[in-house]
């Protein structure tokens, strides 16, 4: 019974999430072929010991050499690393007002703030970008509204470059920065402040050196949340972004659909997902120490 | 308590202006008479007739509620079931391996997930429509409501069951009678989770799908790579109402059964 009850998810969990990752592992190993699947080798199993030992000597890293040799990959990945980082900072900054804002209100406004901050993450992720497309246009409402008011002479360009997916990502992110900032403002006692206050602090001072570091889980929680995902995100910078933004999700999606190259497209996958394990790991702990804290 | 700053109120108008306008522009654009999306030329509800007149919009949307109403109520079993092994099955071969399993699937890149799963199903020659995007969601879904409903059990009182089973439950029984509608609440809201997540994702059954199945984002994005469209604002803006809905619903309800519970546990404390 007890064994029934840990393998039916294990093995579901085995079979759906480990072996496709092996699989892309293999493909990223083969090479491009006019066939369908189009890569070999493919492994005959039918020729038992020896037609695997063929298969394995036909597997080798060029895929990955040629991710080193054309600028296109390394660049994408540099980009989709600066504007995670960029667009982390910048949730933060938007989002710690709000969470601080919504710690501080009274009692019984908090449980509707929180709703309020929920629902947008249960609507289509897909509407939430598109909906800046009608506001960041040449002729949006953004850009009506500021040449109505006359601060502007002429209408701005914003959609298709990098800044409007630094918006989008900060707006579709921001939920995921406000939760985890909000639940450890939340648990800070108050009277901490006031006995700062008392022994002579500013109130300026007493939020950077009490409050801030009492939220640093929340502050770290959220932004591994906002950054991990968004190394990969491919939704935003194909709405919003330029055809010069550059972003890895989007590089493996053409590469994968345009140019059908599935073994490059398995080596870009890989080396994606190498380079977020180390965020990966360190949020991982972060939360176990969370949780080890709250215990 | 402090009183509210102008800082607070401030930042809270700002930040919730800025998550909810752009939505509400939405919305009110929809009513636009005007093929041109970002000029006003009269209220108008053509673009809603449009859009229910559109089959491909109505079979996209079929397509996707069978997929979102499968998937979840897989991804539910299968997630309570790991939850369950989380908190309540102790030590075994392979747990680290397990629990990073469920954890690993909610921060991986869709695009990542999505090819991966791809090149799984065209290795085993499975023909792709419906049942590989139910596969695929269902995998992700789980894990998220394995989290949803492993908070639950760590925080209810385990000597309860434990009474059960001394009292001659089959643990079987004892899950049922006891555990199950103790955390119901919590499966519910892993189920929603998971039907709302499905609904939603574009990336994952781009790869997953073939094409006899294509879900309603799919359709969406192939009309919104050309630019805005009167129709889709249509579209959004009767999806954004039908979650909004639902999950303002789901909330009273919870809400309500929370306030009963405790009413209930109030009363046998007064008994005891």
């Amino acid at each position: 019974m007890r064994r029934l009850l840990i393998a039916i998810p294990y093995l579901w969990l085995l079979a759906l999430f480990i072996v496709p990752f092996v699989i892309v592992f293999k493909i990223s190993l083969s090479d491009l072929a006019v066939a369908i699947p189009p890569y070999t080798p493919t492994l005959d199993i039918a020729e038992g010991w020896a037609g695997f030992k063929a298969f394995l000597a036909e597997l080798d890293f060029e895929n990955y050499i040629w991710l080193t040799e054309d600028a296109l990959y390394w660049k994408a990945y540099l980009s989709s690393l600066k504007i995670a980082v960029i667009s982390t900072l910048l949730t933060l900054l938007v989002g710690y007002p709000i969470a601080y804002g919504m710690a501080r209100a009274p009692e019984e406004w908090r449980a509707m703030l929180f709703m309020l901050v929920i629902l947008p993450f249960w609507t289509s992720f897909l509407i939430r970008v598109y909906s800046w497309m009608g506001i960041l246009s040449q002729e949006g409402y953004l850009n009506q509204v500021l040449l109505w008011i006359g601060v502007i002479n002429e209408p701005l360009v914003i959609l298709n470059t990098n800044i409007a997916v630094y918006i989008g990502i900060v707006y579709t992110y921001l939920p995921f920065m406000i939760l985890p900032i909000y639940a450890a403002l939340e648990k800070l006692d108050i009277s901490l402040l006031e006995a700062a206050e008392d022994l002579g602090c500013s109130r300026f001072s007493a939020f950077w050196l009490v409050t801030i570091p009492l939220s640093k889980q929340g502050i770290i929680a959220g932004s591994f949340l906002v950054f991990i995902p968004t190394i990969g995100e491919f939704v935003i910078p194909s709405l919003l972004g330029g055809s010069r933004t550059l972003m890895i999700g989007k590089v493996l999606w053409e590469e994968f659909f345009s140019n059908r190259d599935w073994p490059v497209a398995s080596a870009v996958a890989v080396v994606l997902l190498l380079i977020l394990i180390i965020p990966i790991v360190l949020f991982q702990r972060n939360e176990q120490k969370q949780r080890e804290a709250d215990q | 308590m402090r009183r509210m700053t102008w800082f607070n109120v401030t930042s809270l108008t700002f930040g919730f202006a800025f998550l909810y306008l752009p939505m509400v522009i939405l919305i009110i654009y929809s009513f636009n008479e005007s093929k041109l999306v970002t000029v006003w030329a009269g209220f108008s509800t053509k673009w809603y007739g449009e859009v229910l007149r559109n089959t491909a919009f109505l079979d996209a949307a079929w397509v996707t509620v069978k997929v979102a109403f499968l998937s979840s109520c897989l991804a539910t079993i299968l997630g309570t079931m790991a939850a369950i092994v989380m908190v309540r099955a102790g030590r075994f071969r392979g747990r680290t391996l397990f629990s990073g399993m469920i954890y690993a699937p909610m921060v991986m890149p869709e695009v990542i997930t999505g090819l991966s799963l791809l090149l799984l199903f065209i290795s085993l020659g499975m023909d792709r429509g419906v049942f590989t995007i139910v596969l695929a969601h269902t995998t992700f879904a789980m894990c998220y409501v394995s989290v949803v409903v492993s908070s639950r059990l760590v925080s209810f009182d385990q000597s309860l069951e434990e009474a059960a089973l001394d009292l001659g439950c089959s643990p079987v029984q004892a899950f049922r009678l006891v555990t199950l509608p103790i955390i119901a609440p919590a499966v519910i809201s892993g189920w929603l989770l998971a039907f709302t997540l499905s609904l939603d994702d574009l990336v994952i059954a781009s790869f997953t799908s073939g094409p006899s199945a294509t879900t309603l984002p799919m359709k969406i994005w192939s009309s919104v790579r050309l630019g805005v469209s009167p129709e889709i604002n249509a579209l959004s803006t009767i999806m954004i109402l039908v979650v909004a809905i639902g999950v303002i619903t789901a909330s009273l309800i919870n809400k309500r059964n929370v306030m009963r519970q405790r009413r209930e546990e109030a009363a046998a404390d007064k008994l005891a």
